[in-house]
Parts: structure tokens; C-alpha cells; sequence
């Protein structure tokens, strides 16, 4: 597979500020690839570079392993969802999705039939006429993506499509771009800051802070194996805690030494240790190293989200049974469930 | 259900103030000294034909100039920080705070056959250029007197021009000229046509632009108004009837003009 889009090094600066630091990525052809990161993290300047829209201080933007610093947005082959889909108030829908045809003076008998599909595609037939403003935010994102499709892009840009829909139509629409895209054989390039999102649809995720990308890597890598204290607390919930690395596969934290099975550290060198909240295991208080009381206890749906006082920490945990507040339990984990990672500079 | 008591002072405005001074309008029009009834002024308005003609043919002008002026002023203005735009909007309003009759002085000195204009070609050695009391000069006039009442309705309508609409433009692959054809024009057109008519109803029926700056020559519909109620020729029949067939005639134009128009955007 080869690379649709690779940044290399890009800087932004604003006002002397650094919205981007050095930036480098490759987006591979047909590759569903999520930038996630919170707000202000860069992600969407990220996206207005491949766009277009803006100009990196430095570094360089390819397309096809070309040079496109200084090709505009029209001349790209790219298109873009915006965040509020920006549609033409003045056009109805079916002239909202031929806009990018006209513009490019394509035969009106194509523009008819390629219209015509991408409306079934997104389920809006029959709303040819209608003025955009008079269509719901699912039937607004539907055209929005209609538009943008219409015109065959090699990559298709998303600035937090889905943002501004109620949670239910979320999830279905997820689904139905991720069919989309698998259908089209399209790059997608999706910016979100809800790491479920971006786990479910992506095959690639890249987990954006402060201008810096954190890690690349599929969702179950970024999800299992968390480079760093930033990425495990952004990609679902945990337990973050000091501690220190007396010898390899050892462990030691509030206090008490744990067998884990990570490696290549110096001797006593400080650590984060992430523990995922589904990972800690309740056992009875007599039998564990570690003890703590519940503190409260708070129903989700398929589990309980527990905070339990411990000696140093406040563990999050997540279970099927729920303890009764204010009992003693003891608390233990699997080695491999243990997440060892360097401190990183920037948390 | 109370609430609309509440529009009655206004509709009592609306009486006093609008419709009665309509209808005595109407009333003076059609009917003579002694009060009986007579078309004799309305029709005697087709003798100034000429004078109508020259007014909505500079009124025209000015209109246009205006909207080519005005048109980039407010995108530029529209497409500017916040915090710059409250600005730059005060400069645009500033000559406003002046006195109307003063800012036409003003050009007088300026065009006038010893003006300043005059004045500086001389020093450079070219010949004096007749600059007053031409048709010119009334356009310039109405031009720069109006062209607020331009930019300021074009601006409120591109400032609510969302960016990422022309992004998604530009993203749709329109370059700066099409994107300003196809996205920009169409949708300020609520306040292309609103300026029109800010600017074209006012020009049409000035007096006092054409009396400073056009001279004797240029006489406007409003001059022969004014010249029939303050002037040597007193009938204010003769007035009322002008006024009435003026009305008429702005009338026709903005219906005209409505039909290219969005269907929600009337502007009468």
C-alpha cells in the first residue's frame, strides 16, 4: 500500500505561538485514519493543512509523493465535511450536491446521474428540492457528505462530522460511514475528540496533544498497549499512579512490590503505571497486598463504576458486582494487566 | 392576546403621520384652487419628461458606482478581525457626522472652476477642467453622500457569511472569481438589494446634491418639487401631482427589482 498523504515535520506557529510541532504522518491509501486528541490539541489545523486551508510555517505536505505546499484548495483532490457542514443556504439540496460537478462543468446528464447516486447513497431521495435549512443535522451531515463524495476525492477530510447529532443517531451514522468507506475504497481522514468514535471506526488512530502526536497505531494497540500516560488516560479510563521499577518484571507501587512483565527499564527508574479500571480484581480484604474502602459506587449500564480509598490512590474500578459502600476489599491484578511507561515530559 | 394593544400608538403614528400626509398628497394632486376636482397637474407632469428621465438616469449611475464601490469595501470590511471591523466601520460612518449640507460645501470648493482641483492643475501648468455643474458632478455627489447607506446594509449581510461556507467553496473547487459568483453574490444579495434601494430612492428625489454641485443645468425631479413649493413658480398642485407620479415611478422600479430577489426578501 503506499501513501496518499504524508506530512513531514510540519510547524505552525500563530502569533509566534506553535499550534503544530513537527508534525510527521503517512496516510496509506484506503485507510480509514483518525486524528483524537482533546480540543486545541491540533487535530483540525492538522486537517485544514491537507485541506488546503492553511499553511504550514515549515515542513512539507505531499500528495501522490508530490510537493503540494502551494496548490490551493481547489486544485486538490481532496474534499472536505465540515464541522457544520457549511452548506450552500442558497442552493437546495440537490444543487448543494452538484455544486462541486458545475463548478468543474460537467455534462449536465452526468451531474444528473452521479447526484442522483450519491442521494441513494445517503438515503435523501426525494429531498431534491428542499432548501437545506428546512433538514433536520442527520439529513444536513448526509448532504454534507453527498457533496463532498460526489466529486470522487481521492481523500475525504472530517472535522467532527458527527459532533453536533444526539447520541443514537451518532452510532448510526458511525456505521453507515464506516460502510461508505469500505464501499468506495476511500481515504478517509476523520477528526474526532471522542476516543469510542475513533476506536470503533478507524483503522488507524493518532492520538494528538499540545501539537505533538502521541502515538500511531491501530485501535487495539492504542487501546491495549498505551505508549504513555497522556494516551491511556485519553483512550478510555485509568488508574495512573507512580511508581518505580526496582528490577525487570517487578514493580513497586503505593508502597507494595507486584510481578508485571515489562522490561528494559534502569534500575529504581520512575514510572507511570496505568491499570485499566476493568482490570483490577476485587478479592477479599484479608487476602490482598492492597486494600482499600469503598467510597461510592454508581450505576453505568452493563457495570459499576466503583472509587475505592486506598492508602495512596483513588482506584477506579469497573465490575459486574457491586461492593457495599464503605466495606473493606482488597484489590489485586494480573501482571500483564499492568501497564509500565516512561514519565513522559509533556504530562 | 393583550400584546397587540400594544402596537396601537403605532398604528395611530402610522395614520397621522403616513397615510393622512398620502392622501393630501393625492388630494392636492387632483384638484385645483377651489378645491374641485382636475387631472390638469397630473397630466401637465409630461411636460417634465426630460427632467424625470435625467433623474433616474443619475440616480442610475450613482446607484451603480455606489454598489462597485461599495461591494468590495464591505467584503474586505466583513472578512476583518472583530475587533478591527468597529473601526474601520466609524471611519466608513465619519463623514456622516457632518452636517449633509456642509459635506456638499465641501465638494464645491473642491470641483469649483477656481477649486482646488483647479487650482493644483494650473500650478502643474495643465488647463482648468470644468468640473461644476456638470452631471458629473451631481453623481459624485450623490455617490459620496450615499455611499454609507451602501456598504453598511452589504456588510451586515457578509458579516453573517459563515468562512467555512467559502472554504467549502474553494474545498467544491471554485477559485476566488467563482467562489465570489457562485457562493458570495448570491448570498448577499439581500443586502445588494437593499442597498439599491437605500441609495437609489434617496438620489432619485435629491435636490439640494444637484443644486450645489449640478448647477442650473441639471435640475432633478426634487428640484422641480421644491421649486413649486418654495420657489418663484409657486403650485403646490403642480408639487403634490410630481410627488404623486415620482412615488408611482419608485414604485414600478423596486417591483421590477423584487422579482430578482429571493421569494422571503421583499424589500417593500
Amino acid at each position: 500500500m503506499d501513501n496518499v498523504v504524508s506530512l513531514k515535520d510540519i510547524v505552525v506557529e500563530f502569533d509566534g505561538e506553535r499550534i503544530l510541532k513537527n508534525i510527521s504522518l503517512d496516510i496509506k491509501d484506503k485507510e480509514f485514519v483518525t486524528l483524537l486528541g482533546p480540543s486545541g490539541c491540533g487535530k483540525t489545523t492538522t486537517l485544514r493543512i491537507i485541506a488546503g486551508f492553511l499553511n504550514p510555517t515549515s515542513g512539507d505536505i505531499l500528495f501522490d509523493g508530490k510537493r503540494i505546499n502551494d496548490l490551493p484548495p481547489h486544485k486538490r483532490n481532496v474534499n472536505t465535511v465540515f464541522q457544520r457542514y457549511a452548506l450552500f443556504p442558497h442552493l437546495n439540496v440537490y444543487e448543494n450536491i452538484a455544486f462541486g460537478l458545475r463548478v468543474k462543468k460537467v455534462p449536465e446528464k452526468e451531474i444528473v446521474r452521479r447526484v442522483g447516486e450519491m442521494l441513494e447513497m445517503v438515503n435523501l431521495m426525494g429531498f431534491e428540492k428542499r432548501t437545506v435549512e428546512r433538514l433536520s443535522g442527520g439529513q444536513q451531515q448526509r448532504v454534507a457528505i453527498a457533496r463532498a463524495l460526489v466529486n470522487h476525492p481521492r481523500v475525504l477530510l472530517l472535522d467532527e462530522p458527527l459532533g453536533a447529532l444526539d447520541l443514537k443517531l451518532r452510532k448510526e451514522m458511525q456505521t453507515e460511514l464506516r460502510k461508505i468507506q469500505q464501499a468506495l475504497e476511500l481515504t478517509f481522514v476523520y477528526v474526532t475528540h471522542d476516543q469510542e468514535e475513533a476506536l470503533t471506526m478507524s483503522d488507524t488512530v493518532v492520538v494528538m496533544n499540545n501539537g505533538h502526536i502521541q502515538q500511531i497505531g491501530s485501535p487495539i494497540d492504542i487501546y491495549n498497549e498505551p505508549v504513555n500516560a497522556f494516551v491511556a488516560d485519553f483512550i478510555g479510563e485509568s488508574n495512573i499512579i507512580n511508581g518505580c521499577m526496582p528490577k525487570d518484571c517487578v514493580v513497586e507501587f503505593t508502597g507494595k512490590r507486584f510481578d508485571c512483565v515489562d522490561k528494559g527499564f534502569s534500575p529504581d527508574e520512575t514510572v507511570d503505571v496505568v491499570i485499566r479500571p476493568e482490570d483490577v480484581k476485587i478479592i477479599p480484604a484479608e487476602k490482598a497486598k492492597l486494600t482499600g474502602i469503598v467510597e461510592s459506587v454508581v450505576f453505568k449500564g452493563v457495570h459499576y463504576e466503583m472509587i475505592v480509598d486506598g492508602v495512596d490512590h483513588k482506584w477506579m474500578i469497573h465490575s459486574t458486582k457491586a461492593e457495599p459502600v464503605g466495606s473493606m476489599i482488597g484489590m489485586t491484578f494480573d501482571p500483564y494487566d499492568i501497564h509500565i511507561m516512561k514519565k513522559s515530559e509533556e504530562a | 392576546m393583550k400584546l397587540k394593544y400594544f402596537s396601537a400608538p403605532y398604528l395611530v403614528w402610522m395614520v397621522v403621520f403616513i397615510l393622512v400626509p398620502l392622501l393630501m398628497v393625492a388630494y392636492f394632486a387632483f384638484t385645483n384652487d377651489n378645491g374641485a376636482f382636475t387631472i390638469k397637474h397630473v397630466s401637465a407632469v409630461g411636460e417634465y419628461t426630460n427632467i424625470f428621465v435625467r433623474s433616474v438616469w443619475l440616480s442610475l449611475i450613482a446607484t451603480a458606482v455606489c454598489l462597485v464601490v461599495a461591494y468590495p469595501v464591505a467584503f474586505f470590511l466583513s472578512r476583518m478581525d472583530k475587533h478591527k471591523q468597529g473601526t474601520m466601520l466609524m471611519i466608513v460612518m465619519l463623514p456622516m457626522w457632518m452636517n449633509f449640507l456642509l459635506r456638499t460645501y465641501a465638494w464645491m470648493t473642491i470641483l469649483g472652476n477656481k477649486g482646488i482641483i483647479n487650482h493644483l492643475l494650473t500650478l502643474a501648468g495643465l488647463e482648468p477642467v470644468k468640473l461644476i455643474n456638470t452631471s458629473g458632478a451631481v453623481v459624485l455627489g450623490m455617490v459620496y453622500n450615499y455611499l454609507p447607506f451602501m456598504i453598511l446594509p452589504l456588510y451586515s449581510v457578509m458579516e453573517k457569511i459563515d468562512k467555512s461556507v467559502i472554504e467549502a467553496a474553494s474545498d467544491l473547487g471554485c477559485n476566488s472569481v467563482s467562489s465570489l459568483f457562485r457562493v458570495i453574490v448570491p448570498l448577499s444579495l439581500p443586502g445588494i438589494m437593499s442597498g439599491i434601494t437605500m441609495v437609489f430612492v434617496p438620489a432619485i428625489s435629491t435636490f439640494i446634491i444637484s443644486r450645489m454641485l449640478g448647477g442650473g443645468s441639471n435640475l432633478l425631479i426634487g428640484d422641480l418639487i421644491e421649486m413649486q413649493f418654495l420657489g418663484n413658480s409657486y403650485n403646490p398642485h403642480l408639487g403634490a401631482a410630481i410627488s404623486l407620479v415620482l412615488m408611482a415611478l419608485i414604485l414600478v422600479i423596486m417591483t421590477v427589482m423584487n422579482q430578482f430577489s429571493p421569494d422571503d426578501q421583499v424589500l417593500m
